[in-house]
């Protein structure tokens, strides 16, 4: 196997120097997922503010996928509109599911496309989508919960 | 009784074809064999033969492929039962591996504790405890815990101690007058510590609780006695002893047997049926439910044969070189904390660590584009795995057919593994 396709350089990057990390206030939506099979774990919060991301806090422990995969995600979709990250969240989630022949747009994914050679780990496709299912479980908490001016659902 | 390691893993490595495949273009190492070990051509020959000449279904035709389907099945009890040295082949359940064994027991005190009538050895209430350790596989964990939570006993467990072993020092508190089953693991999955088997049973003997051991660890790579033990019952499976997958056991004393209710119901386990009620068979057919595992019992006794043919004390002594020469050679790798006994007395070649900060899904992905294989994750052991504050490991796992070449391998690959991830 191609090791160097599945450790890109822009990953071990993100690895070794997570953007965005630490649970941040205020926040109106948090998730928390835990990858069954090899324990690994983030607990992700949104604060929406007139429809953009205004920020994306995270705690995690897991692998160098896991722990890329989220800090790529910060990157991607902080500061930005509910709906563009949606975009990004669907179009890295196909390309996970591509199985190595999915074609990103360096575009919309930016360091994301370097999970390509990802995909064709089964293994660890998990891995690189557990910060991205945190995302939509929290952005579907953010929906549902009444905003309080403080934030914190706590 | 350390025999001399005599064992020719060349010859024995011969017999088992997967372990000539290539990874990418790396030789294959398989250190996984505590997840699950590989077949020898033997045991896939012997179920191919049967399959291909005497498949039949057992015990409800008088034809005479159904009488040689019977003989072969019946004849893999008696394998089991002299394997390990039990009084009579009748003792030997077949389940689908050990997690189905143990739940057979499991639902023998629940079943019990709401029917009428039921040996008060397995009726359990509020009040009543139950007994199991820290180093518990889920499998021997997780039912006894749902057991407890249905029917109101108390779930205790034995601690383990900083270096891996079962601490005994409360043993007395722990088991107590209380106590109506204790179930421990003989030998522990994740740490690799063969516990001091006869320490616990005396216990539970002196204050009358039932015991009996999860050795699916065990039976692989050690002589296993079931007399010797002094146990009430014990679990194992076949994929980790050179047998196929699809088929377990569990090993009872008959005249407990006797009293459990069955688990499965239905076919085959039956001595009449009216449309009102049902009379159950004696044991073993009590507790086989439905069709069994036929190919696969067949398997078994080929694996049984093979293991008795190199002798178990000879296992026995290769799986000590080994983990000796694991823990010498990980234990020199600079930022790598073993997780269990660091020396090789009372434990099998299983081997686990943390490596530096890198997470165990990291390393097993690098250790595979050499061609190494190991198990990483918290190995069905997660309350084991915080006891020792780790959420998982890398685990390396030896077998018959495991040489110190592959050991090398996996102690120069994790060098490797460090340039990745520095
Ligand atoms: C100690 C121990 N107990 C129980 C099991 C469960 O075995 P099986 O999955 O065959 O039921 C295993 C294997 O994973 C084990 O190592």
């Amino acid at each position: 196997m191609d090791l160097d396709e599945l450790y890109q350089e822009v990953i071990l990057d993100h690895y070794k120097h997570p953007r965005g990390t630490g649970l941040r206030e205020p926040y109106e939506g948090e998730s928390h997922q835990v990858n069954p099979t090899c324990g690994d774990e983030i607990t992700l919060r949104v604060h929406v503010e007139d429809g953009r991301l205004a920020d994306v806090s995270y705690q995690n422990v897991g692998c160098s996928i896991s722990k890329a995969s989220a800090s790529v995600l910060y990157e991607l979709v902080n500061d930005v509109p509910v709906d563009e990250a949606r975009t990004k969240m669907d179009e890295f989630t196909e390309l996970m599911n591509s199985k190595g022949l999915g074609e990103p747009d360096e575009d919309t994914l930016e360091d994301a496309v370097a999970f390509t050679g990802v995909s064709k780990y089964p293994m660890r496709v998990k891995c690189a989508l557990l910060g991205w299912m945190a995302l939509k479980d929290a952005l579907i908490r953010a929906e549902a919960s009444v905003p309080t001016p403080r934030g914190g659902a706590e | 009784m350390e025999a001399v390691n005599s064992l020719d893993v060349e010859a024995v490595r011969a017999d088992f074809p997967i372990l000539q495949r290539k990874i990418g273009d790396k030789p294959l190492a398989y250190l996984d064999s505590a997840a699950t070990s590989q077949k020898p051509a033997q045991v896939t020959d012997a179920m191919r033969r049967f399959s291909d000449y005497s498949n039949a279904n057992i015990s409800r035709s008088v034809h005479t492929m159904a009488a040689e389907a019977t003989d072969a099945y019946e004849g893999a009890r008696a394998k089991v039962a002299s394997f390990i040295g039990a009084p009579s082949p009748d003792e030997v359940i077949f389940t689908k591996n050990s997690t189905e064994a143990i739940n057979l027991m499991t639902y023998a005190f629940q079943n019990a504790s709401v029917e009428r009538g039921a040996d008060p050895r397995f009726t359990l209430r509020p009040g009543d405890e139950v007994v199991v350790t820290e180093m518990e596989h889920h499998a021997n964990l997780v039912p006894w815990q749902q057991l407890c939570l249905r029917t109101g006993a108390t779930l205790r467990w034995l601690g383990v101690t900083d270096s891996g072993r079962l601490d005994l020092d409360d043993l007395h508190e722990v088991v107590n007058e209380r106590t109506k089953v204790v179930s421990f693991t003989h030998v522990s999955n994740l740490l690799g510590t063969v516990n001091p088997t006869a320490a616990v049973v005396a216990r539970a003997k002196e204050v009358g609780a039932l015991v009996g051991l999860d050795s699916s660890q065990a039976a692989p790579h050690l002589p296993v006695d079931v007399a010797g033990l002094g146990v009430d019952f014990i679990a194992f499976t076949g994929h980790k002893m050179l047998g196929p997958t699809g088929i377990g056991m569990l090993w009872a004393r008959a005249e407990l047997l006797g009293a459990m209710p069955p688990f499965l119901s239905g076919g085959s386990m039956i001595e009449t049926v009216t449309m009102e009620r049902t009379t159950f068979a004696g044991p073993p057919a009590k507790f086989e439910a439905g069709t069994p595992p036929v190919a696969e019992a067949v398997g078994l006794a080929a694996a049984i044969e093979y293991l008795e043919a190199l002798g178990m004390d000879h296992v026995r002594a290769h799986e000590q070189d080994m983990a000796g020469y694991m823990l010498e050679g990980l234990g020199a790798v600079d930022g790598l904390t073993v997780i269990g006994p660091d020396v090789p007395t009372d434990r099998i070649a299983t081997v686990s660590f943390t490596f530096a900060d890198i997470h165990p899904h990291d390393v097993g992905q690098v250790l595979d584009s050499e061609g190494i294989a190991v198990r990483v994750g918290h190995h069905c052991a997660k309350p084991t795995c915080a006891r020792f504050g780790v959420t998982a490991t890398t685990r390396a796992s030896a077998h018959v057919y495991t040489t110190t070449d592959e050991i090398d391998r996996l102690v120069s690959a994790l060098e490797k593994v460090r340039k990745v991830f520095a």
